[in-house]
């Protein structure tokens, strides 16, 4: 328990830096940093609101205690194009970005877990030599080219699937539930999530593999197959479940990085997710929404990494605590 | 990486003459020599290298040449041919040439930013590991910190900030991407620290930067080059996605311009396949010949996953 706390605490440490950086980072563009906030065509009343809710006539070491605290609330002023505080703009486009990383990560590790169980147990074999190459491929691969090729073929080329956004236009839903469950939803949803899964297969297939065969040379194996169990229990029940454990805390720690890293996937299906909201906000000088996007996706894989490091000592008792990877 | 083996090769010819230059190379960089990925992988390296020397002979065109037909008109979107091996672009430039030129950016970011991450990584992971207590705590929860920050947000970040150039990209690879080379190189120092010929040294009264660099060092070095090798291609990829969203350097082709051409430009409603296909290929091959080399470096390393 004692643990788990310092481990939070040291969680919380990181999100300090990080949103400390941010705040230094934000203050070396180009011009005043009043622009951060301000966008000249706000009229002087908002202005006046704006300067006093983020302390810009303050000296910096007070915006910093400012902008500090209103990270810690949410609170990251309001968006120059939008006209809308800018956590409202966050909670619009989250869900999709949720959707698309956590669909397209759990199919990649229940693919790359069976398959490379499944290539554990054939090692050796004509297929290890045909499957192994293409896992590594497919990971050296752009994440966006592989989108490009993939929408130039099914997308524009066979017209299977449409050529961008998440809904299609006018469509009106009730909720954001029925929105996300929506056949049209699951149709524009199909060809990023299935770029992105081609992506992220690999770490889970190799680490399995390599895994298995690790555990596979164990005496609790072997103890099972003198007992004379069946094959598949020995994969299923003793090997796997061991072998198991690294790919769950990368499947943690893939979760934030994606996070981050779909930026390119949502750009080039213009699926509007906090990535794309990002890069649009970044080259639309929109500076509130982009250190928004940027904290949120950060405070995302802060946490992930921390589920991992707790993942890794509970489920691995021999872990001592402290230990590091 | 290619000149340092270069350099030091004419003393491994003389110690054994009958080593050709591909062993001399793989002898320098620590390879076990005859691997057949670890040779696959500095092969392909050894063209795209050749290819960026004489990009500017082998290229038909200028890259952004716009070129127009005998009877003047724009050569815009023209199919594959003798003249345009791969066709052109929508504003009659010479795909080819690009993808040629594109080699260039490509080995330099990858090559630079391999070297500047290896580095880091590595000091960081020396002194980490050697000389353990505050120092350590220290630079690892500065590698909390870096593991902390998503990379792409903050390549573009920057880039928008200090200006788009390849040095911005490299520079952002150097600061975030260096903890992973630095973990694993000081758990391998944690466990070579404690041998008997470290202990030895210790004895006979050498200085612990001394014990550091000349002991323990070279027995990482393996380690450092197969992280080298992993971040050549990272860092190609990265470069790649910034130019393909539109924060890399205006002025330099690379393959990464190249895809955000095509894509800006309407090539995949086109079904202008011979566009976009070729940069990302010659991508994969960049990055997979560093999966290959660094498998190279893992049979070294851990000759237990061979049997």
């Amino acid at each position: 328990m004692k643990s788990v706390l310092s481990r939070f605490a040291q969680m919380l440490f990181v999100l300090w830096v990080v949103a400390t950086i941010l705040f230094l980072m934000f203050r070396l563009m180009p011009g005043d940093p009043t622009a951060a906030y301000i966008d000249t065509t706000f009229t002087e009343e908002q202005q006046q609101q704006l300067r006093a809710a983020f302390g810009l006539d303050q000296p910096l070491w007070k915006q910093y205690f400012i902008f500090i605290a209103n990270a810690a609330q949410g609170e990251f002023g309001e968006s120059f194009h939008h006209r809308k505080p800018v956590i409202d703009l966050l909670m619009e486009v989250l869900p999709n970005t949720l959707v698309l990383t956590l669909s397209s990560i759990i199919v990649a590790y229940i693919f790359g877990v069976l398959v490379g169980s499944w290539l554990a147990w054939n090692r050796g074999t004509r297929a290890e030599a045909i499957v192994v190459p293409t896992v590594l491929t497919l990971r050296a691969a752009p994440e966006f080219w592989l989108g490009m090729v993939l929408l130039a073929t099914f997308g524009f080329g066979l017209g299977w699937f449409p050529s961008g956004g998440a809904n299609s236009a006018g469509a009106a839903y009730g909720s954001e539930w029925s929105r996300i469950f929506s056949s049209d939803f699951l149709h524009h949803l199909f060809l990023p999530a299935l770029t992105l899964a081609l992506y992220l297969q690999g770490l889970p297939l190799l680490l399995m593999r390599s895994n298995m065969l690790d555990v596979m040379q164990e005496d609790f194996v072997m103890m099972a197959r003198m007992k004379g169990l069946p094959e598949w229990v020995i994969v299923l029940k003793h090997a796997a479940r061991n072998a198991l454990l690294p790919v769950m805390t990368a499947f943690a720690i893939g979760i934030g990085q994606s996070i981050g890293a779909n930026v390119v996937v949502e750009t080039v299906f213009s699926w509007p997710g906090l990535g794309r909201l990002l890069v649009a906000s970044v080259a639309a000088s929109d500076y509130p929404v982009a250190q928004g996007a940027f904290l949120l996706i950060a405070a995302v894989l802060v946490l992930m990494n921390f589920i991992a490091d707790l993942l890794y000592s509970v489920l691995d008792p021999r872990v001592s605590h402290g230990a590091r990877r | 990486m290619a000149h340092v083996a270069e350099a030091s090769a004419p003393e491994d010819a003389a110690a054994e003459p009958r080593v050709g230059a591909l062993g001399r190379i793989m002898r320098a960089l620590r390879l076990p020599r005859g691997d057949f990925f670890a040779t696959t992988g500095l092969i392909i390296y050894a063209v795209f290298l050749i290819t960026a020397l004489l990009a500017d002979v082998i290229r038909p065109h200028d890259p952004l040449e716009i070129l127009f037909s005998d009877d003047g008109q724009l050569l815009a979107n023209a199919p594959p041919s003798l003249t345009y091996p791969l066709g052109t672009t929508n504003l009659g430039r010479d795909i080819f040439s690009q993808l040629v030129v594109g080699t260039r950016a490509a080995l330099i970011v990858g090559v630079t930013a391999a070297i500047v991450v290896a580095a880091i990584g590595t000091l960081i992971g020396l002194i980490s590991g050697f000389f353990g207590g505050w120092i350590d705590n220290g630079l690892m929860r500065l590698a909390d910190v870096a593991l902390g920050i998503p990379f792409l947000p903050f390549t573009i970040v920057l880039s928008s900030f200090i200006g788009a150039s390849t040095w911005t990209i490299v520079m952002a690879i150097a600061l975030l991407l260096w903890p992973n080379t630095a973990r694993v190189i000081r758990s391998q120092v944690l466990s070579v620290r404690e041998r008997a010929f470290v202990e030895a040294a210790r004895v006979s009264g050498s200085s612990p930067w001394r014990i550091l660099f000349v002991h323990v060092a070279p027995n990482i070095l393996p380690l450092t080059f197969l992280y080298g090798s992993i971040a050549i291609g990272w860092a190609i990829l990265t470069e790649a996605s910034i130019s393909f969203l539109g924060f890399g350097p205006s002025d330099v082709v690379s393959w990464g311009y190249m895809l955000q051409d095509a894509y800006g430009s309407q090539a995949l409603s086109r079904g202008s396949f011979n566009w976009f296909v070729p940069p990302g290929v010659c991508i994969v091959l960049v990055v997979v010949a560093g999966f290959f080399v660094s498998r190279g470096y893992e049979e070294l390393l851990f000759p237990k996953l061979k049997d």
